[in-house]
């Protein structure tokens, strides 16, 4: 029998613990996790980048629901711990779940603090902890109002930044005369002031808030000298507490947190304590680096591995600003045994400060210019003697032993043990020797197996540098391929800047991220039109002037510029009164040609502009709609007969054909999207080189994708089996989701595949129900815009410039 | 060259921004362009390369895609641009407040 532990709370700390635990003694407990939030373990220092938009949730979180189920842990979302009875070990949820333990692990983290004033209970006074907090404050980001931010600390300037991100009108209020006071000097608290300010934030300083006043919901915040600054959402971020109710009423010993030894044990030698809520050696921490060593030594006396003790030690502190560098570490108040080393950069907006005791370093400030943290940090922590190079230590470790002021080689002059990553503890040599011995090759490798740069991700480009080091030539990371000419971003960055900046029409793109000429060209165009439509499709009008014309008046282009039209057909399924329609039509408008396509459709071809809207109509009186056979979209869902006719059907695969593609049509896609079902593993329906197929089998349906059959020619990956045709769909639509959004433009999904790793896409897709529920759902929104027939709005008049000539000239007067 | 023989076509209200229409006439058609800021071009509506119709190209700066084969073509020059050799005519355009004009002297002499 396993032991019973039982851990109380889910955030980053506790995840990082059950990891090492995992790895050290993965049979020895029964695990069992009450969280309070209803959602799996996610990257909480990362919702500043989800409350701004760079990032979406799905990207944040560290553990899905797969991993939980992988591992046999029993995870209770949303059940809030009420009560431990350490006499019988047991502990009790909000919902009535008792469970016993014979090792319990507290991490309850922290709570905000929120100011006593009057009116703090308004609805509209957020605090800025949880995605909950995140998602209240983008709901009230959207009336674009005005948001006032208590609190000029880390947490504070990180939500001003995110809802000024999404169009607010925000103002810091800040009770100290300058930002960030714990972690800046002054002179740094201005610089970064003035760059807060560039961003079109407000700040006052020495702002004491009153009360907040409303009347039944947030009208302002009033300030001890009686201004009051209109706001409808009012946000603190004023510090943080540890949560310890619930360990003091169990009998715990606390102080400010809950009391432990540097092996995270409680004054109960079955419970420990690890995290936010946790104080050792009277610090209690709210930075993840210290929190993770926490993990780790909890892991290791869980598993009565090594004696790991926990050590203090002070860890960096970094604004997660998009286009805000600053750095701060260590003690750097003034003092008599002190020295300091300034520079200043007014001109470039850089602030460095070095404080020095004996010729050690204490602590560092730099701000706008921050790439030498890991060096002063490193210097700092080995109390290197700098007695030697104090008169170019300001400038940095380039500057040093007459090294270039190559970063490359101020990197490959870091010994093996600097740490690269604060967030996560790693050191230079072990991310080398990962590279070295694993045969990493990009960044994603590296954090997949180190760690490294995997958190708040400011370490980013030192990874990068040690990859260029440790690999050489053979590291490209810039086979980051420009999208055209007009512009040096590569589609995927492109399509990241457009959500995180919000940008929603072709002359935002362009502007904001600088494109080099005044209106695009074809091949950038046709882009971002795409991702533009894709990323706000209730928000985006479709620029015809910037599709091809294929999409712009839908139908193909042929050799001698004239069209072919292709109507829809279910499935492939059709009828006597269709075909005969098509026939008449055929007459009616001398259409040379007739044949049928590879995707079991009928073609007509050579048909003359002009007559395009009136051959619309007529087929359209036969009830036929446009078959999208020109477009980036979906297709064809081409199907065999099935169980209906099929001796050796095994499912009904042209009612699923069919219901696939009523579901799917009319969406835009990055490339064309043909799909196929068979009834049996005979595969009459060729789905095993399809974007998308479908094998029907006895026992379900098996999901396939990214097969070719063009240029290049390519079997299908199998995705997964599933039991009833409503989970085939679901999983359809959500990995044709997944592509639409994270493809590039003209990228077919067996390229997109190949790229990210189907092994992703199946934990995203499969194993993921949540992420596979929301893909679906933003699918089935994007499709209210997206399913209207094309060729009957045509008929009934849109565009009707497109089919007519302008003008008919030069005959009359050449008669004359 | 004698006199030129300007033709009213419509007005400029009937292309739309970067976009294009045809104009029928006795030689061919002629596709009339009008560029984001507004400025009008009249080239024959027939790509150097395969003769693919220039009006129903994308249109970017003063220049357009061919839809056929992307060859790119300028408007003002109606060279090819690029790595591509070959040119198409340009035709003489005049905007008189909101209305359009264009020569098609050359046009009916040859016709008559």
């Amino acid at each position: 029998m396993s032991e019973k532990l039982v851990i109380i709370g889910n955030g980053m700390a506790p995840g990082r613990m059950l990891e090492h635990l995992l790895e050290a003694a993965p049979d020895r407990y029964a695990v069992t996790i009450f969280n309070a939030e209803p959602r799996v373990n996610y990257d909480r220092i990362m919702l500043s980048p989800v409350l701004s938009g760079e990032k979406a949730f799905e990207e944040i979180v560290i553990h899905g629901d797969g991993w939980y189920i992988k591992h046999g842990i029993t995870l209770y979302k949303g059940h809030r711990i009420v009560a431990i009875d350490r006499e019988a070990k047991t502990v009790t949820s909000d919902h009535g779940i008792t469970e016993s333990y014979d090792r319990l692990v507290v991490a309850t983290g922290s709570v905000p603090f929120i100011i006593p004033v009057p009116g703090k209970e308004l609805p509209g006074v957020l605090s800025y902890r949880d995605l909950d907090d995140v998602n209240a404050m983008l709901l009230a980001a959207q009336s674009r109002a005005k948001a006032v931010v208590i609190g000029g600390g880390l947490l504070g300037l990180e939500a001003a930044a995110g809802l000024k991100e999404r169009g607010m009108d925000v103002t810091v209020l800040h009770v100290m005369p300058t930002l960030m006071e714990r972690q800046l000097d002054p002179a740094a608290g201005y610089l970064l002031q003035k760059a807060v300010e560039a961003r079109g934030i407000k700040v006052m300083t020495k702002a004491n808030t009153k009360a907040i006043v409303g009347n039944g919901k947030v009208e302002g915040v009033e300030l001890m000298d009686g201004t009051i600054i209109p706001a409808t959402l009012v946000v603190m971020a004023v510090g943080i507490r540890p949560s310890i109710g619930l360990a003091k009423e169990a009998g715990l010993e606390v102080n400010r947190g809950i009391v432990v030894d540097d092996r995270m044990r409680t004054s109960d030698p079955a419970i420990m304590a690890l995290g936010e809520c946790a104080e050792v050696g009277g610090h209690v921490y709210g930075l993840v680096a210290p929190l993770y060593e926490m993990a780790r030594v909890t892991a290791a006396g869980l598993a009565d591995g090594e004696d790991r003790r926990f050590v203090h030690s002070d860890t960096p502190t970094k604004l997660k600003v998009t286009g805000i560098d600053l750095y701060s570490l260590g003690d750097f108040a003034d003092g008599e045994d002190r020295e300091e080393i300034i520079l200043r950069d007014a001109s470039a907006g850089i602030y460095k400060r070095v404080v020095l005791q004996d010729n050690r370093i204490i602590g560092t400030v730099l701000f706008g210019e921050t790439g030498d943290g890991a060096w002063f940090n490193d210097l700092k922590k080995k109390a290197t003697d700098i007695s030697e190079m104090r008169d170019t230590l300001i400038f940095g470790q380039a500057f040093q032993g007459g090294v270039s002021s190559d970063p490359l080689a101020a990197v490959a002059a870091l010994a093996d043990d600097a740490e690269i990553c604060g967030c996560n503890g790693v050191c230079k040599g072990k991310i080398t020797g990962a590279i070295t011995t694993k045969g990493l090759t990009g960044l994603d490798d590296v954090r997949a197996h180190t760690k490294a740069s995997a958190s708040c991700g400011s370490c980013t480009g030192l990874v990068e540098q040690l990859l260029k080091l440790t690999l050489g030539e053979a590291y490209n990371p810039a086979a980051v391929q420009p999208m055209c000419g007009c512009t040096s971003l590569g589609h995927d960055d492109v399509r990241r800047l457009i959500k995180a900046k919000g940008l929603k029409t072709i002359p935002a793109v362009m502007q904001e991220l600088e494109w080099k000429t005044s209106c695009g060209c074809a091949k950038c165009r046709p882009a971002l039109n795409y991702y533009l439509v894709c990323d706000w499709p209730d928000q985006y009008a479709d620029n015809y002037q910037s599709r091809f014309i294929n999409e712009r008046v839908h139908a193909n282009i042929q050799k001698d510029g004239t069209y072919s039209v292709v109507p829809r057909m279910w499935g492939g399924v059709t009828s006597a009164g269709e075909l005969r329609a098509i026939a008449d039509v055929v007459d009616k408008f001398e259409i040379p040609m007739v044949k049928v396509t590879g995707g079991q459709r009928i073609d007509m071809l050579g048909i003359r502009k002009e007559d395009l809207p009136a051959v619309w109509a007529d087929l359209g009186k036969a009830g036929f709609v446009s078959g999208h056979a020109y477009a980036k979209g979906l297709r064809t869902v081409k199907t065999c007969v099935g169980t209906d006719w099929c001796r050796f059907g095994t499912q009904d695969s042209t009612g699923l054909g069919i219901r696939i593609e009523r579901f799917m049509w009319g969406s835009w896609t990055p490339a064309k999207v043909k799909m196929a079902v068979s009834g049996c593993p005979r595969n009459c329906a060729e789905a095993t080189c399809k974007d998308v197929g479908v094998v029907c089998v006895d026992s379900g349906y098996e999901i396939h994708f990214a097969g070719a059959a063009g240029l290049d020619i390519k079997g299908t990956e199998v995705l997964g089996l599933v039991r009833t045709e409503d989970e085939a769909l679901e999983v359809i639509v959500a990995l044709v989701q997944m592509y639409r959004e994270q493809a590039r433009y003209l990228e077919r999904i067996y390229k997109w595949a190949k790229r990210i790793g189907t092994v992703e896409i199946k934990k995203q897709i499969l194993d993921d129900a949540e992420k596979r529920k929301a893909y679906f759902e933003r699918f089935v929104v994007s499709q209210k815009f997206a399913q209207v027939d094309p060729w009957s709005e045509r008929v009934s008049g849109k565009d009707k410039h497109e089919f007519r000539p302008m003008a008919s000239v030069g005959f009359a007067e050449a008669a004359e | 060259m004698t006199n030129m023989n300007w033709i009213a076509i419509g007005s400029i209200a009937d292309i739309p921004p970067r976009g294009a229409r045809c104009v029928a006439t006795p030689q061919g058609k002629i596709a009339v362009f009008r560029t984001a800021d507004d400025q009008v071009f009249a080239i024959d509506d027939h790509c150097p390369h395969k003769g693919g119709p220039l009006s129903q190209g994308i249109v970017h700066g003063a220049a357009v895609t061919c839809p056929l084969h992307n060859w790119v073509i300028s408007l003002e020059t109606g060279k090819a641009l690029g790595a591509d050799e070959g040119s198409v005519r340009t035709l003489p355009v005049k905007v008189e407040g909101e209305r359009l004009f264009i020569a098609l002297e050359a046009l009916a002499s040859k016709a008559a």
